[in-house]
């Protein structure tokens, strides 16, 4: 611990941050989620045909799932930029990881709004507790708990190792959380709705899957560059911070 | 590395014997969360026999997240973990002594509480002893060897015993849902053993994955 804080000031080569090419891949990020959004705008509000028992409240359908499927590949690539930082030991695989989970996070809240929301109009009830709504809870407070784990204090390679362990152990529990929890549920109760908020049982029709899949491909595009754009800005703190170090660094001497 | 890591355990519970410190903390802690179960389900009740296997895992995820914390936490405040480190052995048998001697203590936790528990709500036992003991036995397993390993984990926080409970609820979930459900029908009715069975597997197969996850991932925890 005392070894751990007497090096915490200590400045670190410099050329230990990579530099993103910023301006190229920006551009096209930038681009395709504005394109990809508006058409996806398009799409769910004028294209897509209006379901017939739940109405317009469907809509919300076309946030809810493509959040559902940003968070989870957000919470992937954290797991496969935390395996990359243990092997290679690089800071920017832990920048990475460190900020997909952070978009994870804020898309699962998403996720767990618009879902009660649905469900109030569509099901008559705020929350059930079905294996899917179970498991993304669980999956909310488990990457609360990786935050938790980066707001430590201690040098910076500290904090990655740690949070990358419990980034591999944490995704590792998800498809046991869902097990069990499907398990337990449908054991004990019958399936009263359906096949979930999914519909997949009842079927779909073939406009809404357009607008799903649009929808899906302009999150796509949001979460890369949401990514993109956070990996810059970590990279700029850290720049900022090891300038602040040399500036302290001289005026002492 | 199974010799140095029940030398580690011993040196633990041997600490642990001499000041009894963390293990009367853990039995009067169990105690009082009787205590309040018996507020908050009225013993005199009928119905409350329904929450009596909930009452058996709170107890012992309650109390035996005080002394996960402690097992760790105490070679902090000396940097005897530096010297564990330095040891000739491997991280992983450090993992496996502090495992053991965890596991030790949680089990005299329950052999000590249940007991109360069962006597002061006024809980018949009439199903099989040997089942229950084995539940008793695979939930413990779970949750303290990934308990030990987030406790190794969070101990290099100087807030380790706010962020543990954080990291360990949410990551044993399946544990505690697998145990809890195991333990009702094992309790309550006993017609419906092979459902205890099969949530008894689970829970075991979560253990069995857990253990060798957190043996591979130990080292990158216990670096300096």
């Amino acid at each position: 611990m005392s070894i751990n804080l007497e090096r915490e000031k200590v400045t670190l080569p410099l050329e230990e941050v990579v530099q993103t090419k910023t301006t190229m891949l920006t551009k096209v990020l930038y681009g395709g989620m504005v394109v990809s959004m508006l058409a996806a705008f398009y799409f769910i509000f004028l294209y897509a045909e209006i379901e017939k028992t739940m109405g317009v409240v469907q809509k919300i359908f076309y946030m809810h799932v493509p959040s559902a499927w940003v968070a989870f590949l957000a919470f992937f690539v954290t797991f496969v930029f935390s395996i990359l930082f243990l092997i290679k030991r690089k800071r920017i695989y832990d920048t990475y990881a460190y900020v997909s989970a952070e978009i994870g996070v804020v898309f699962t809240t998403i996720v767990l709004t618009t879902g009660p929301i649905w469900a109030k109009s569509s099901w008559n009830t705020w929350w059930a507790w079905e294996p899917r709504l179970t498991t993304t809870l669980i999956l909310f407070f488990l990457y609360m708990a990786y935050l938790m784990v980066r707001q430590m204090d201690g040098v910076w390679d500290k904090k990655a190792r740690l949070a990358a362990v419990f980034g591999i152990i944490g995704f590792a529990d998800v498809p046991i959380v869902f097990f069990a929890i499907r398990w337990w549920q449908s054991k004990f109760h019958p399936i009263v709705f359906g096949d979930g908020p999914s519909q997949q049982g009842g079927g779909i029709a073939p406009s809404m899957l357009v607008a799903l899949l649009v929808a899906i491909t302009a999150f796509t595009f949001l979460y890369a560059y949401l990514l993109h754009k956070g990996v810059s800005f970590e990279n700029m703190k850290i720049k900022v911070g090891h300038y602040k170090e040399k500036l302290r660094e001289r005026l002492e001497h | 590395m199974l010799r140095t890591a029940l030398t580690i355990a011993k040196k633990d519970i041997y600490s642990e014997l001499r000041t009894k410190q963390v293990l009367g903390t853990m039995i009067i802690f169990a105690g009082l969360v009787i205590l309040v179960l018996s507020f908050a389900f009225d013993p005199a009740n009928n119905t409350t026999k329904a929450v009596i296997p909930g009452a058996v895992w709170i107890i012992i995820v309650f109390s035996g997240i005080l002394g996960l914390n402690r097992s760790l936490v105490s070679e902090q405040r000396n940097d005897t973990m530096h010297g564990l480190l330095v040891a000739p052995m491997d991280a992983s048998s450090i993992y496996l002594g502090k495992f053991m001697a965890n596991f030790s203590m949680i089990l005299i936790v329950e052999i000590v509480s249940i007991p109360f528990l069962f006597l002061l709500f006024d809980f018949k036992m009439n199903s099989s002893i040997f089942y229950f003991i084995l539940v008793l036995f695979v939930g413990s397993f779970g949750f303290i060897a990934i308990g030990t390993f987030l406790a190794a984990l969070a101990s290099n926080s100087k807030s380790s015993e706010m962020l543990l409970p954080l990291l360990l609820f949410p990551m044993t979930s399946p544990v505690l849902i697998g145990v809890t459900q195991a333990t009702k029908i094992i309790l309550i009715n006993m017609e419906k053993l092979p459902n205890a069975i099969a949530w008894m597997q689970l829970v075991a197969a979560y253990d069995v994955i857990f253990f060798v996850l957190c043996f591979l991932l130990i080292e990158y925890v216990l670096e300096v």
